[in-house]
Formats: C-alpha cells, sequence, structure tokens
C-alpha cells in the first residue's frame, strides 16, 4: 500500500491537469461545432435545447427506438429466454413461421377480425356522426352515452360482455329469446367467438370514431353547404359532393388509426379466452395472442420477435397504403 | 363547444320525408344509445345482485334485492384496496412523467431551431405508428437486465412518454404562443429556463390537461405490460387483478362485477365532470403511444 501512495500525489496533478486540459479542449471543439450554425450569443439557447431534451431522448430512446431496433435483430436468432447459447439461425424464425399453424390461424383470425371491425365501426360512426354534427342539447347527450365505452377499461368492460354473451343466463341471448331467436353460443361456438369479439370490439370504438368525425364535419365551413344549397344540391348531393371529400383526411385517418388498433387487438381476447365459459382458444388466436403465447409463456423470444416484426409490416404496409390511396384519391379530385 | 355559427346552417322548412327521416334517425340513435351503455349498466346491476339473482332467467335489469355484499366480498377474496392504489399511483407517475417530457420536448421542438431538430423529431413521429406489440419483446428483456422485473419502475416505465404528447403539445406551442413574446422575454434579459417555466408553461396548460387526462387513461387501462412484468400481487393494477380474479373464481359474476366497476368507477366520474376535457384528448390523439 505505501508505494504507490508515495507517487499518488504526483500522478493525481498530472491527472487533473490533462482532465482540465481534455475540458478545455473538449469546450473549444464544442464552441467551434456551434459556431458552424448559431452566433456565439446563441450558444446558451442552443445548450438550453439539448439540456431540456435530453431526459426525453433518453427515455425515449430507451423505450421504444431501442427495442424496435431490438425486435429486428432479436428475429434473426434463435433466442430462448432461459438459455444461454443464441445462435443465429438467419430468417429460420419466419420460414418457421410460415409453417406454423397456431401462427398461420391467428394471421388469418386478425386479417378477419381487423377489417370486420374497421368497416362495421366507420360505417355505424359516419352517419350517427352527420346526424349529431347538428347542435342540440340531444346531441351532448348523445355523444356522452356513446362515448362511455371508450373510457371504460377494457378488462372489467371484458369481463362484462363474457358475462353477457354466457350461453345459459347471457343478457344477450335473452334479449334474442325476446324476438323468438334460438340461442347462440356466443363464445363457445368456434364459429362464432370471433365475431363476437367483433361487436364487442365495435362497441368499445364507436364512440372514438364518432368523435373524430364530429370534429372533422364541424371544422367544414358552413358557406360551402349554403353555397351548395342555393346552387339546388339535395342532402345527399351535399354530403357526396361537398362533406365527404372533405371530410376524406378523416376517414382515412379513423380507418388507419383503428386498423392500427384492430390489428394489434389483445386485452378482450386474452380475457375472453380464459375461464370458464370463454371461447375456445384457438378460435379467436389472433397475432398479439399468439406473440403472448410464443414469448411469455413458452419464452421462444427469438421466434416471438419474427412474429412481431411480420405485425409491424403489417401495420406499416397498411398505413403505407392507406395514405397512398388518400393522395391518388385527392389527385383525382383536384386533376 | 361550438361557436353559434357553426351550425347555424341554411335553414329550410323542413319537408314530410325530411322529418320522417329525421325521425328514424332519433330512433336509430336512441336504441345506439340503449346498446351502448346497456354492458355497464348491467356490469353495475350485477354488482349489486346477491348469488341468486346473477345467473336469474329471465335476467333482470334492477336486482330486487340489491346488497353491498359483493362489493365487501371481493376485498376479503384479494387485496382490491391494494391493486386500486397500485393503480392510482402508477397512473399519476405516468400522467406526471408524460406531461413533464412532452411540455419540454413540445416547447423545444416547437419554439427553438438547433442542429438536428428536424431529425430528432422525424425520428418520434415515425416511431409513433410501431405497435406496442411488436417492440414489447426486446423492451422486457431490457426490463430483466435493468433487474427490473417485478418492480413499480419496471411497471411504470413503458408508460412515461407518449409521442402523441410531444406532437400535440409542439403544435400547440408553435401555433398558440407568440415568437415575440418569448423575445420580450430575452430583451428583459430572461432566462431560457424561466421562459419555459413562466411564459411557455402557463400558456399551455390547456393542451397540457389533455395530454395529462389521455396519460392518465391510458395508464390505468393498462394491461399487457403489468401481465408481463408484475408477478407479485402486491404490485398488480386493478385490470391485472380483475383479470387473476376472474381467472381463479370465473362463476363469481357478482364478485368481478363489483370489482369491475372499482375499477371503471374512477374514469366514469372524471369523465362526467371533464367531458368536454376528456372527449377532447381522445379526439386529438388518434394515434396512441
Amino acid at each position: 500500500m505505501s508505494a504507490p501512495m508515495q507517487d499518488a500525489p504526483n500522478s493525481i496533478a498530472i491527472a487533473e491537469g490533462r482532465q482540465r486540459d481534455l475540458h478545455a479542449r473538449l469546450r473549444r471543439a464544442y464552441l467551434a461545432w456551434v459556431d458552424m450554425y448559431v452566433s456565439r450569443g446563441q450558444w446558451r439557447v442552443m445548450t438550453f435545447c439539448y439540456l431540456a431534451l435530453l431526459p426525453v431522448l433518453v427515455l425515449f430512446g430507451y423505450v421504444r427506438v431501442l427495442p424496435t431496433i431490438n425486435a429486428f435483430i432479436l428475429s434473426v436468432y434463435k433466442w430462448e429466454l432461459i438459455d444461454p447459447i443464441r445462435p443465429f439461425v438467419g430468417l429460420d424464425n419466419y420460414w418457421g413461421l410460415l409453417e406454423d399453424e397456431n401462427f398461420l390461424l391467428a394471421l388469418k383470425n386478425t386479417l378477419i377480425f381487423s377489417p370486420s371491425v374497421v368497416v362495421a365501426s366507420t360505417l355505424l360512426s359516419l352517419p350517427l356522426a352527420l346526424f349529431l354534427a347538428r347542435k342540440g342539447k340531444l346531441s351532448v347527450v348523445y355523444q356522452t352515452i356513446y362515448f362511455l365505452p371508450v373510457i371504460t377499461p377494457l378488462v372489467p368492460v371484458s369481463i362484462a360482455w363474457k358475462w353477457i354473451y354466457d350461453y345459459n343466463y347471457g343478457l344477450l341471448n335473452y334479449g334474442l329469446s325476446l324476438v323468438g331467436l334460438p340461442a347462440v353460443a356466443w363464445l363457445t361456438d368456434a364459429d362464432i367467438a370471433l365475431w363476437a369479439l367483433v361487436i364487442m370490439s365495435v362497441w368499445k370504438h364507436l364512440g372514438q370514431n364518432l368523435v373524430f368525425f364530429l370534429v372533422g364535419i364541424r371544422n367544414i365551413p358552413s358557406v360551402y353547404l349554403e353555397a351548395a344549397m342555393i346552387d339546388g344540391a339535395d342532402a345527399w348531393q351535399q354530403f357526396r359532393y361537398i362533406t365527404l371529400p372533405l371530410l376524406r383526411p378523416i376517414l382515412l385517418f379513423v380507418v388507419v388509426t383503428s386498423t392500427i388498433n384492430a390489428f394489434t387487438v389483445f386485452t378482450q381476447v386474452y380475457v375472453m379466452t380464459l375461464g370458464s365459459q370463454a371461447a375456445p382458444g384457438q378460435a379467436v388466436r389472433v397475432i398479439a395472442l399468439d406473440i403472448y403465447y410464443n414469448a411469455f409463456q413458452y419464452l421462444h423470444m427469438g421466434y416471438a420477435s419474427a412474429e412481431s416484426v411480420l405485425l409491424f409490416i403489417m401495420v406499416l404496409a397498411f398505413t403505407i397504403i392507406q395514405f397512398r390511396l388518400a393522395r391518388s384519391q385527392k389527385e383525382g379530385l383536384d386533376g | 363547444m361550438v361557436r353559434p355559427e357553426d351550425d347555424s346552417g341554411p335553414v329550410t322548412r323542413p319537408t314530410s320525408l325530411g322529418r320522417l327521416l329525421n325521425g328514424i334517425g332519433h330512433i336509430i340513435l336512441a336504441v345506439g344509445a340503449i346498446f351502448m351503455v346497456l354492458p355497464i349498466l348491467w356490469m353495475v346491476s350485477t354488482s349489486f345482485k346477491p348469488p341468486t339473482e346473477v345467473s336469474l332467467w329471465p335476467p333482470e335489469l334492477i336486482p330486487s334485492q340489491p346488497t353491498w355484499d359483493n362489493y365487501t366480498g371481493i376485498f376479503d377474496d384479494a387485496p382490491f384496496h391494494v391493486y386500486f392504489l397500485n393503480s392510482v399511483g402508477y397512473s399519476l407517475v405516468a400522467t406526471i412523467s408524460v406531461m413533464v417530457t412532452s411540455l419540454l420536448a413540445g416547447a423545444i421542438f416547437g419554439k427553438y431551431n438547433f442542429p438536428g431538430r428536424v431529425f430528432l423529431f422525424m425520428v418520434i413521429i415515425a416511431t409513433a405508428i410501431v405497435p406496442f406489440e411488436a417492440y414489447i419483446i426486446p423492451l422486457y428483456i431490457q426490463i430483466i437486465d435493468l433487474d427490473w422485473v417485478n418492480t413499480p419502475q419496471g411497471i411504470v416505465l413503458p408508460t412515461l412518454f407518449l409521442s402523441f404528447g410531444v406532437f400535440l403539445l409542439r403544435q400547440h406551442v408553435s401555433s398558440a404562443i407568440p415568437t415575440e413574446l418569448l423575445e420580450a422575454g430575452r430583451v428583459d434579459g430572461a432566462s431560457e429556463w424561466w421562459i419555459l417555466r413562466r411564459v411557455i408553461t402557463p400558456l399551455s396548460a390547456p393542451a397540457l390537461s389533455a395530454i395529462g387526462i389521455f396519460a392518465f387513461i391510458q395508464a390505468w387501462g393498462a394491461f399487457f405490460w403489468p401481465l408481463i412484468v408484475a408477478n407479485d400481487q402486491d404490485l398488480f393494477n386493478m385490470e391485472l387483478g380483475l383479470q387473476i380474479f376472474q381467472f381463479r373464481f370465473s362463476a363469481d359474476y357478482g364478485k368481478l362485477m363489483a370489482g369491475s366497476v372499482i375499477s371503471t368507477l374512477p374514469m366514469l366520474i372524471a369523465f362526467l365532470v371533464l367531458r368536454r376535457r376528456i372527449i377532447e384528448s381522445v379526439a386529438l390523439s388518434g394515434l396512441k403511444g
């Protein structure tokens, strides 16, 4: 211990000197770099910008960017959570998925579920919004009621719907019996369970689309409609040639966001496939559920990552297609 | 909510066909409204039913012998008060964090020019469309590396930041706050931090509160992530507690509905009080995450 102690002060002094030197050089380099962009008087503002952004960027990088990049990397490894050996397997996980019956079923179910929810909730909410766009006390009451499902948390309403769907005591079958229809095994019949989930999901998201459309409709300047009326356009023509074209951005937005939501449906499916009176797991297997099972039940992290990359690509492709469609329609309209 | 002139559209004399359509519209609206509230009413009504009435046929909406037993019973079966307080805690932390990060980033992206601004903002917007399910596995592995599995910080981590919050606040700051105001502060010798705190923050209050409400609703309903990360019952939020509870006692719908009402009630009360703000915040959001 004594020998290093003797020359310690000296080396500390040297180290400190080096550090000071380094700091001064870094500072000069930084200022020179800043000078390339802004006048010297403004460097304080820039420092402020980066300092204020720092916590946000660190958080964002850590919880969004890093895991997104890692999903792609993980997907080309055979990465079992409990196995320390994680060999590179190239695209094997992806080829495996294409032969995986569970995945193909989940894909098929998702591709049925998603458009059904999007089309139904859009076609139901648009006319409602047109009707509610006129002001009045009743309109506010209806808006409130239709919006209620949107703010209620998903787990409790999924449990409530499970009870409503019950074959023997469920409210829905009681309703059917009132109008003389036979009881339906909403959640336990494999052919129907997916549609039961579609109904529940439409119920949950209808109000949100309604509000988006209301905002869009109310933003349409009333002079346009007045002009059309003066020209003798009837209600349908007004809708077809004025409201609908001007509503197109909102319509696109609604379709894109509800598609993304529907592609990634998880909670209601998970809740309604567990426990007694539940849906048969296979009948309603969707992609997010399959990812959950592969990753967090069987711990195939790499394999499940390949699946989530495919999910992401599907969502991305869908978004791009929808934006393209909207743009070409717009160009067609203008030209 | 809407200025009077917005809907003072052209006035026409209602034709008989118009009146008929109007009537049909009202009927459809009313039927739809019943369809919308019925599941929630059913949840509330079942929560007050004694076990004998829960599976009564034909079902009755109003329990003939309403009871609080389900509400006291679920607290005996599971520590629902712990779940409830956890939900409150996680949601408040998420709300505060989202408001702070949205304000910082929104103000900087909205009113300041610096190298990398466009690039960084583009990255934030571009990643906003990546669904949570697509990066949940690597995120979970990161949480394992941090040794944060089954910890409160692990549970709240993904809720601390909302791309939409940054986006919304940037829009607000760049369009609703005049740059001259910031310049005036600088002329008076105020520091940028002072301007951020004393000028931008108060003027962003409406947008910030909308973001806060949205973040709270999101965090309150969180399920997928807590399901993976929380193993310990003491860390469950309401949603997870309810799900585990329904898995264990799936036949006990009276109690399940009581728990569901407890989880829904704060949202319902908040909604009835802040109706306009909440609708606005959701209308503004669209893109989640």
